[in-house]
């Protein structure tokens, strides 16, 4: 996996948004992944773990704070204007509520065609047969393009929304929650297009969600966030077999399952507390006012990352202890 | 035999609007319980909510036909004064947004206690007592200070706390919970269902839960309903849904979720969409949508077929003149 070509790193990257009266809510503090060429990155937390604020200031809708983004070695944070319309070609985004995210004032087509026309791609003849070839690629049929949004369904919007993604031909499509607003049947249906699309067309996603079983059904890895800094990331197998960071063990074990004999006999992990504010965040590391095993140095200490197994990430003070042990015992032996 | 609590009898309920009349709810049936959990699961616009609304005659759609048998009364033509009296001490409801359902210009204390003074005889520092004794039983620290705040001061979790303390207070033997965690996320999730398997244990209260997530039925849900286009299309313990569906629905629900526990396996989403329910079809709705759907299926509505004592399902598949079909997944 090392040897792959990274399409998009992001070093140290903070968005803070002043919130008046000098003080700062921290959206994003200091996160640091890389997505791989032709991969899905999966990016879950709980509402105001800030991963649509990573993945909106990861195409300069916020400007960052500190730190950077590289696309293709770019760093899109210092491009200029023209530059960067010329970026959105590659980048392309879908956003989580398709009743907002569509003009409904302008047909499916004008929808579609936008991103086209302002790249200057598909003028002239070939813009109708490229309309309809979107819509056919969605699922949707080439007649739709005369309608207005209202006249689809959550899940057709989100094919729409899909389509104008598409149309450019990008590398890369941030999705920030694609499915969160439909329904389960729907839900499967979005999933699956995304994927097909993948195979088909080499895409690279970012694919943003709260629901863990879905992440980690489309990620190839995954990145765990809790109040703006990742704390755990892997490939999407091991997290789930493997947690490591008590957060991500609580988050796991909070997933109701849909299978009632397996449900009786789990044992959860019940977290006390809620999200403390991201105003005036915990010292040291984030999560310890709710973790079940947190010790005196993770008050006064940001842990660190720590690699514990091959590609497997985690930032707690734990292992921290054990990789220190563990490097001990590997010079002892020598 | 458990004693049946409420008893909800072919429930017709339409909305008229400028371009026709929505029937959301069309002849729903089933029995809840004393002391049990029974979800009713459906997706968006099944007609769940207003079936629940309808309990307590808070849809603002018309109750065409039915009957809704309590305590020996119909609520569906129950006059109002004597319905005010069951509504939220009898039967009490969650609703899905704990943002909007509490009143941000009143302290939680006073909401709290007006729902005891309205329908008891306790005083206003009695009352206050109970409110007190709920705030703990739902879990919030020091509730003598938490009285005295208002909504705002609380987080979203909390909020919803709250509401399940207001409608506990008077002691319901029904409480209808409507997406009570769906507004909520995961790790909060976990502890309100916990809650309330607590509260149920202590008060022995009948539940009824309405939700999509088929995670959370598994975890809290004694019976469950699957409703489809306004109909309950199969009804049935929790062993026996998730174990031996027999509706073509309610295999394609249990097929379309991703299962954190489980190795990548295809998602097999449930193609096209309801049916338009300003006209529903004259057959069975989920038709359109079935891969095993008949002739018969397009020009009637399958009769109920009894599969066994805790498992009713309306499917054309499971009548005694089709072939016999059986699904199971487990035993």
């Amino acid at each position: 996996m090392g040897q792959r070509e990274k399409l998009v790193e992001v070093k140290h990257l903070k968005k803070h948004f002043t919130m008046g009266k000098r003080s700062v809510l921290k959206a994003v503090d200091d996160v640091s992944f890389d997505i791989y060429k032709g991969e899905t990155f999966g990016l879950v937390g709980e509402s105001g773990c800030g991963k649509s604020t990573t993945g909106r200031t990861m195409i300069r809708l916020y400007d960052r704070t500190a730190g950077q983004v590289l696309f293709n070695g770019q760093d899109i944070h210092q491009l200029n204007a023209k530059e960067q319309i010329a970026l959105t070609k590659n980048v392309q985004m879908v956003f989580q509520d398709p009743y907002a995210s569509l003009n409904p004032r302008s047909t499916v087509a004008e929808i579609i065609a936008e991103p086209m026309d302002v790249h200057g791609l598909y003028t002239g003849k070939k813009r109708k047969p490229r309309i309809q070839e979107l819509l056919e690629i969605v699922g949707l049929n080439r007649d739709h393009a005369n309608r207005f949004p209202h006249e689809f369904s959550g899940g057709q919007r989100q094919r729409i929304g899909i389509a104008r993604a598409l149309s450019v031909d990008p590398d890369f499509i941030i999705a920030d929650e694609p499915i969160s607003a439909l329904d389960v049947s729907v839900q499967a249906q979005v999933v699956n297009l995304m994927k097909q699309l993948q195979e088909e067309r080499g895409l690279t996603y970012l694919f943003i969600a709260h629901d863990l079983s879905m992440v980690k059904h489309i990620s190839d890895r995954i990145g765990v966030m809790y109040l703006g800094n990742i704390v755990e990331l892997t490939s999407s197998a091991s997290l789930y077999q493997k947690p490591l960071h008590p957060y991500t063990q609580a988050l796991l074990s909070a997933i109701p399952i849909p299978d009632p004999d397996i449900e009786d006999k789990r044992e959860r992990i019940i977290l006390k507390g809620e999200l403390p504010s991201p105003v005036n965040p915990p010292s040291g590391c984030v999560f310890r006012t709710r973790c079940p095993v947190a010790m005196a140095i993770c008050a006064s200490v940001k842990p660190s990352w720590t690699e514990v197994d091959d590609q497997h990430y985690v930032a707690c003070h734990i292992f921290e202890g054990q990789q220190a042990k563990k490097t001990k015992e590997k010079i002892e032996q020598l | 035999m458990v004693e049946t609590i409420l008893e909800v009898n072919d429930l017709h309920v339409s909305f008229p609007t400028y371009g026709g009349t929505v029937k959301a709810v069309r002849g729903v049936n089933f029995t809840l319980k004393k002391g049990e959990t029974l979800a009713i699961v459906g997706e968006s616009g099944c007609g769940k909510t207003v079936t629940s609304e309808s309990i307590m005659r808070l849809t603002t759609g018309d109750i065409v036909k039915g009957a809704i048998l309590f305590n020996g009364h119909d609520l569906a033509t129950l006059p109002e004064k004597e319905l005010r009296k069951i509504r939220g001490s009898d039967i009490s409801m969650i609703f899905q947004d704990p943002m909007t359902s509490l009143n941000p210009t009143i302290t939680i204390g006073s909401q709290l206690i007006e729902g005891i003074t309205q329908h008891t005889h306790k005083s206003k520092s009695e009352a206050k007592e109970v409110a007190l004794e709920m705030l703990d039983l739902v879990g919030i620290a020091n509730p003598s200070e938490r009285l005295k705040q208002y909504p705002h001061q609380f987080s979203g979790g909390m909020r919803q706390r709250i509401m399940i303390a207001m409608s506990l207070v008077c002691n319901p033997s029904v409480l209808i919970a409507d997406e009570p965690t769906t507004a909520l996320d995961v790790t909060i999730q976990a502890q309100i269902l916990e809650l309330f398997k607590k509260i149920q244990k202590e008060t022995g209260v009948s539940i009824i839960l309405i939700t999509h997530d088929l995670g959370v039925v598994a975890q809290v849900a004694d019976r469950i309903a699957i409703m489809y286009a306004g109909k309950v299309v199969e009804i049935g313990n929790r062993q026996e849904i998730f174990y031996r569906p027999q509706h073509p629905y309610t295999r394609g629900l249990l097929r379309s979720v991703p299962r954190i526990d489980k190795e990548e396996e295809a998602l097999i989403p449930i193609p096209g969409t309801p049916p338009d329910l300003f006209s529903p079809p004259k057959g069975c709705p989920f038709m359109a949508r079935c891969d095993q759907a008949m002739e018969v299926c397009d020009h009637y509505y399958p009769l109920t077929s009894h599969i066994n004592d805790h498992h009713k399902v309306d499917c054309w598949l499971q009548d005694e003149r089709a072939k016999k079909v059986t699904f199971a997944t487990k035993g």
